[in-house]
Formats: structure tokens, sequence, C-alpha cells
């Protein structure tokens, strides 16, 4: 799956970027994780509070960074 | 709404412990109120060190346990307001209304200031007026929940009232300024040239346990990142009320001198990431004679004008805009300074 972690580089979106691995690695999914960090990119994707986690071009969540727990519930059914 | 029997066991059995949750949060609260001053007696510690270490070790766990108990209820409540909703209220609105909607939005939305230019872009091409989302801007950093549960502390109700009052008035003001101007010239071309797709709300209403999942979310954030400077600046506090003698303060920073108003407001710049170190300290001034609306003016200044913020916003408004936006929200500090002192 295509992963795109949105966020201009803050504490927040650090700790997304971390989560995001830890999960996708203990889900045993292959997954490109890229981070887009241009703010005119973020906005075109309609995202308005950072971190914003992209999976497969569809925004799947925005403003808050989830529990490992919750990551996984959420990207285990796109895998 | 049709629950299945085993969800709606689930979802009792986490009203009883928010229930127990919540009893506990009393009692502790109830506990702080008397265990300390207990405790001095028992070991026999007297004198001004003994009484600073009572009141900080006393309100360092009081104003901990009252941010974490209210962000946490304040999550809850407000786990559907979303950027993406607000943007929906406030679009094709009379300008009035929208500017008094946006500071309101902006006092009550969760906002982290590294979500500023997102926002902002997002707002503005959507077609939120310039001068309503620079008002949302303003309010969101200087009403916000831990300010207002730490002056309801310090200060008591009535000037967190009048500090909230001030606060909104200040944004729709500025906002209203502001957009007597054209100001589609000074953002960056790209803001208004930026595509902008629509997450649409999907009408999903959250169940108590995501709430309660998302407050917790919250909490630990907000609480997280701001408990240290609480803990520094109660501990300044309390060595401001052990030691320093009152008329020192008074003298300089009495009623009568509109001069601190205008100091006290520059000194807040640089203080910006630790608002909520800097009200116990303000509480501290004021006590020892610090007039009223230079403290406001005070801790008005640290929250709204930051360096960062200002950095930030460059790479949205250009220079004309940017001093604009800083200076009006400077005079509107200036103003609420000296009419508190005039009035308090």
């Amino acid at each position: 799956m295509q992963i795109k972690i949105l966020g201009p580089g803050c504490r927040n979106c650090v700790a997304l970027e971390r989560v995001t691995r830890e999960a996708v690695a203990e889900l045993g999914v292959a997954a490109d994780i890229e981070k887009v960090t241009d703010y005119g990119e973020i906005a075109a994707l309609g995202v308005m509070s950072t971190p914003g986690l992209v999976v497969d071009g569809r925004v799947v969540l925005t403003g808050h960074v989830p529990t490992a727990r919750a990551l996984r519930e959420l990207l285990a059914p796109l895998a | 709404m049709t629950a299945t029997p085993g969800l709606r066991s689930r979802s009792t059995r986490l009203v009883g412990a928010l229930a127990l949750l919540a009893a506990a949060w009393v009692a502790l609260l109830v506990a702080n109120e008397h265990v300390w001053r207990a405790l001095a007696l028992a070991v026999g510690a007297e004198g001004a060190l003994a009484g600073a270490v009572e009141f900080f070790v006393y309100d360092s766990v009081k104003i901990l346990l009252l941010l974490v108990g209210l962000v946490f209820a304040i999550g809850m409540l407000r786990t559907t307001l979303r950027p993406e909703r607000v943007r929906a209220f406030l679009e094709g609105r009379p300008l009035a209304l929208s500017l008094v909607l946006a500071a309101l939005l902006g006092a009550v939305t969760p906002f982290c200031s590294c979500s500023s230019i997102p926002l902002f872009i997002g707002f503005v091409a959507a077609g939120v007026p310039i001068g309503v989302t620079l008002a949302f801007l303003i309010a969101s950093p200087l009403v916000n929940e831990v300010a207002v549960v730490m002056l309801a502390d310090l200060f008591g109700w009535q000037l967190t009232a009048a500090y909230v009052g001030a606060g909104l008035t200040l944004a729709v003001l500025a906002g209203w300024g502001l957009s007597r101007l054209s100001l589609e010239r000074w953002v960056e071309p790209f803001v208004l040239e930026a595509p902008v797709a629509r997450l649409t709300a999907d009408g999903h209403r959250p169940s108590l346990s995501e709430r309660v999942e998302a407050a917790r979310a919250e909490t630990r954030e907000i609480v997280g990142r701001v408990w240290r400077w609480v803990l520094v600046g109660i501990a300044v506090g309390a060595v401001i009320h052990g030691w320093v003698p009152t008329d020192v303060v008074a003298a300089y920073a009495g009623p009568d001198d509109p001069f601190a108003v205008v100091v006290a407001t520059l000194a807040g710049v640089p203080l910006y990431s630790n608002a909520a170190g800097v009200i116990p300290i303000a509480e501290a001034l004021w006590a020892k004679g610090m007039a009223t609306g230079t403290v406001m003016a005070f801790m008005m200044a640290t929250v709204a004008l930051s360096i960062p913020e200002a950095v930030l916003l460059r790479r949205v408004l250009r220079p004309p805009l940017l001093g604009l936006f800083f200076g009006a929200v400077t005079v509107g500090i200036l103003a609420v300074g000296l009419t508190f002192n005039a009035v308090f």
C-alpha cells in the first residue's frame, strides 16, 4: 500500500510516522511510506489539521496521533 | 439507535468506569485541600520556605488535576468539532456574523500552531474571507481551555470571564478592521490558487468509546505538553509570593502607569510557548500590586504574539499583511490593558 504522512515536520508528525512504521511492520504488509511536507500539497488533499495520514490516495486520519492499536485496526482492512 | 446487547453492556461498563474516575478525581481534589497542611503540621515544618513548598505542592497538584479533568471533559464534548466543520459553518455568512462565529469557534476548536498554515490555506482557498480567517487565528490561541482553567483557579471567575470577553472582542474587531482592506494582494499567490479537496463529513456520530478515546488522546497531548511549564510557573510564582516585597511591584507597575502596559505587552512576546507557566507568575505579580490591566496585557501577549507563529505565517502572508496582523493584535492588547486598568 501507498502511505503518505502529511505534516510540516512538527512533533506530532514525527510521532505519526514512527507509529505508522511500527504498525506496518507488525501487520507485515508491504508499504511505501512517504512524507509530505509541502503546505500546498497538504491543503490540496483537504487536510486542515496536521498530522494527516493518507492510504492509497484516501485521507484516513487527521489532527491527532493514534495509539498503535487504533492504527493497526485502521490499517488492517486496507492492506 | 439500535445497539446489540454486547455493545450496550460495553458502553454501560464505560459509563461506570467514567463515573468511578470522576469520583476519584473529586476525592483527590478534596484530599489535596487538606493533606499538605496536615502533613506540614505533622512534621513540624514552619517558616517561609516550608510555606512556599506547601503552596507549590498544593497548587501544582490542584492545577494539574483541574487540567486533566477539564481538558478530558471538553475533549469528549468537542470530538465532532474539526476544522473542516468549522469551515462549513463560516462559509457564505454575512461578515459580522462570520467574524463572531470565527472568534467563538476559534476559542473552542482544538488547535496546534503547526496546523495554522494548512488551516489558513484550507479556509481561504475555500472562500472564507481572509479577515474572518485571521479572527479565527487570533481567538484560537488567545482563548483556550488551558488558559481558562488556570485563570479561573488563580484569578477567579469574574476576571476569567472578562479575559475571555476581551479576547473574543479583540479577535472580532481586529478581523473586522483587517477585512476593510483588500487583503488578497498580500497573500502569497499559491494560497489562492491551491486546489482544495473536501473531506466530506459522512454524518457518522462518534460513539461513547470513540469520544473517550479521542478525549484521552487530547488530554495526553495537551497536558503532556504543558505540565512542565505549569510546574516552573508555579515555582516562580511561589518564590515571588514568598520573597518579593509588595511595594516593589506596585511602585513600578501600579494602575497609574500606562507605560507599564506597553512594557508588559513587549515582555510577553518572547515567552510564547510557556503560556501555561506565565499565568501563575502573572498571578503572583498581580498579588504583589501589578495592575489588573497590565497583567491581562502581559498574559495576552504571551499567548497571542509569538515569533515562531510569525515565521510560520510568513509562508502564506506577505510582509505588509503580517505586519498589519501583528500590529492590530498588539494595539488590541494595549487597548485591553489600558481599559482594564481604567475599569478595575
